[in-house]
């Protein structure tokens, strides 16, 4: 069974702090993760492995220095990694970034395809969705448990909003997890010698035969305006006094709206 | 590349490197260059002292004939045939955007009877899209989105929405992919260019650590999830009218099939969610002896008991109290927070709350910004003093 996980190399968002002065992002001294979810769809690439056999594929897209988030992949047991990275792939939205995978995943060849639910940077959770529909194969989002896998399909657990479906789908499939699904493995030694000695294959625009209209900024149909810390509300009010007087002046707001 | 620098006004400052938030900017040869993690974010333009970053102007997609495309569509989502209540809060934010457009506010509305429909027209539609093929009645990704996106093909709406939920995030991918349109995840405002159209989706990004807007300038229609419980429901009216225009279709199919659905649901999660009334506590807290304080103070209000991410980092309460980004979003009358700094991945969850109450020791900290009633002082002190006031006031 051929096996591909998309992951995607982000900055850690919990060590992301904002400048208060300009309203900017601090970057500096954030370290380059694997997407946390990324990680339990490894996994879950890992263990169909260890059920029916075959070949789990790392890809990823992004710049150069992505190469160091498939090697960690590979020593948690991946069998081969590949980098999507080109100036031509920069500035991509969740179409452009659906589309370019789409064309490495259909060069590979794949049964079943697995993302993290979404990556922890831009939350939007719709490149696994929107890889699929390009693809035209059949997706499971939010998977929480694989319940059983033949040659020809699988079942699994799908998280809604009160409770859980259970789902059947034909192969090849789609599948983004969450974080119940499994405990990530972490890499063994015999892996960390074998993401040394692994040879990255890595493709541009050129290899995956896309348009230059569908790619990175020009495919994207959606822009960033602006990027803004939240404003103060204009009709906020500081209670003066005294810890005594400011209860008290509490106590009669909330008396006001009803709260008591 | 979407920004280009001048190499001649670039004195290599190094400032743009450091405000990045995805690191897409380097030095090479002592100017700034910009590499393929770039996401076209804009935040490096205000920050170059020299103006020497700027945007490179994106040239319209021909052909695309945007005037074409007119009115405002929501889907409707059901479970067990019963709509889903962000329906309704998706009919209050899009009656809004329709009126400023004074066009229309559709409604789509599959696997679902047709007294659901009318209840979607008194809550605001004035139509009602709805399709009884029975291979809708259980959500499956694909004849979903086949059939909305033959419905906006046809009828080509400007704007779409549905609701971030499982539902709405799973299959409006497939549609914007097949469209070849713009969705933008998991809104929290929305505002529309009365003369252009273009819709002003704003969402956290970056972790909600800052909140960004997005545009889809050049293609339609316009698409986007909306996250439950942030957008008000609009005005119920009995007696409205509207049509219910019934969508038959042939040769939907699905390679998924539904084979059991499963109720769980956690009881604080209910709790918050429909609480009136919500305390929180963070990091002010100091330990999580402090929460006995929380949970005291949400008795005696009736309320429930929410904490930020900080608390729930520090093992002081369970995940499942946590408000925010990665925790629940909640819509109550009152919300207060206890000696919670106020980070945006906390305020994206709680901001829509009526009346925010903060309680904290830094006059600086951002949920002041957010806050109706600000108190500046140590809960230790204010928290005690309330509890004993409000005892007072109930006991008399």
């Amino acid at each position: 069974m051929n096996i591909v996980v998309c992951i995607k190399q982000v900055p850690d968002t919990a060590e992301v702090r904002i400048n208060p002065e300009t309203g900017t992002l601090i970057r500096e001294g954030v370290p380059s993760i694997i997407n946390p979810f990324d990680l339990h769809a490894i996994e879950a690439g890992l263990f169909l492995k260890e059920k029916t056999g075959g070949k789990v594929t790392v890809l990823t897209m992004g710049p150069p220095q992505a190469e160091t988030a498939l090697r960690e992949a590979i020593a948690m047991g991946a069998d081969e990694g590949v980098l999507l990275s080109d100036r031509a792939f920069a500035g991509s939205d969740t179409w452009a970034t659906s589309f370019t995978l789409s064309k490495a995943i259909a060069k590979l060849g794949a049964d079943v395809i697995l993302c993290g639910k979404q990556a922890i940077d831009g939350d939007t959770a719709q490149v696994g969705p929107e890889t699929a529909e390009f693809l035209n194969i059949p997706h499971i989002s939010y998977v929480r448990k694989i319940e059983d896998i033949a040659n020809s399909s699988i079942r699994v657990q799908r998280l809604m909003d009160e409770g859980y479906d259970v789902v059947e789908s034909a192969l090849p499939v789609l599948l983004t997890v969450v974080r119940e699904l499994n405990e990530p493995r972490l890499p063994s030694l015999k892996g960390k010698m074998a993401a040394k000695k692994a040879v990255i294959q890595t493709w541009g625009q050129a290899d995956i035969m896309a348009d230059a209209n569908d790619l990175g900024l020009k495919g994207s149909p959606t822009q960033v305006k602006n990027i803004f810390s939240p404003e103060a509300r204009s009709d906020r009010k500081i209670l003066q006094g005294t810890p005594e007087e400011q209860v008290d002046a509490l106590m009669q707001e909330l008396r006001g709206i009803k709260c008591l | 590349m979407p920004v280009i620098i001048n190499n001649d006004k670039c004195t290599g400052c190094e400032e743009c490197i450091a405000s990045c938030p995805v690191s897409a900017i380097e030095m090479k040869e002592g100017k700034a260059f910009i590499n393929e993690y770039c996401e076209a974010c804009m935040t490096c333009l205000n920050v170059c002292p020299e103006g020497a970053i700027s945007e490179v102007e994106k040239e319209a997609h021909e052909g695309t004939d945007l005037q074409g495309y007119k009115g405002v569509w929501i889907f409707a989502e059901q479970r067990g045939g019963k709509v889903s209540s962000i329906a309704y809060e998706l009919l209050g934010i899009g009656r809004k955007l329709a009126d400023d457009r004074g066009a229309k506010l559709s409604t789509v509305l599959f696997g679902a009877s047709e007294s659901e429909a009318q209840e979607l027209i008194r809550w605001g539609a004035d139509s009602v899209y709805l399709s009884q093929e029975p291979i809708l009645e259980e959500f499956n990704d694909e004849p979903y989105s086949q059939l909305l996106t033959s419905l906006i093909q046809e009828h080509k709406p400007e704007t779409v929405l549905a609701g971030a939920t499982p539902i709405g995030r799973s299959f409006f991918p497939r549609v914007a992919a097949r469209i070849r349109t713009g969705l933008t995840a998991d809104c929290t405002s929305l505002q529309i260019d009365k003369e252009t159209g273009n819709l002003l989706q704003i969402r956290p990004a970056f972790g909600g650590n800052i909140m960004a807007t997005i545009l889809c300038p050049n293609n339609r229609p316009q698409m986007a999830t909306v996250r439950p419980r942030v957008m008000k429901r609009g005005q119920y009216d009995e007696n409205r009218k509207g049509e219910i225009i019934t969508v038959r279709q042939e040769g939907l199919s699905s390679r998924t099939k539904v084979l059991e659905t499963v109720k769980e649901v956690s009881d604080v999660a209910v709790n918050l969610q429909e609480a009136n009334i919500i305390v929180s506590g963070g990091r002010g807290l100091g330990d999580a002896k402090g929460f006995q304080l929380i949970q005291e103070l949400a008795e005696l209000l009736g309320g429930a008991v929410g904490s930020s991410r900080a608390a729930v980092d520090s093992g002081w309460v369970p995940h499942r109290h946590q408000v925010g980004q990665t925790g629940k979003t909640v819509c109550p009358t009152v919300y207060f927070a206890c000696g919670i700094s106020g980070a945006v991945q906390h305020l994206v969850g709680m901001q829509s709350s009526d009346i925010i109450i903060a309680i904290n020791k830094n006059p600086e900290a951002p949920i002041f910004n957010v806050a109706t009633y600000g108190v500046v002082g140590d809960l230790y002190e204010i928290v005690p003093l309330l509890i004993k006031k409000i005892k007072e006031a109930k006991g008399a």
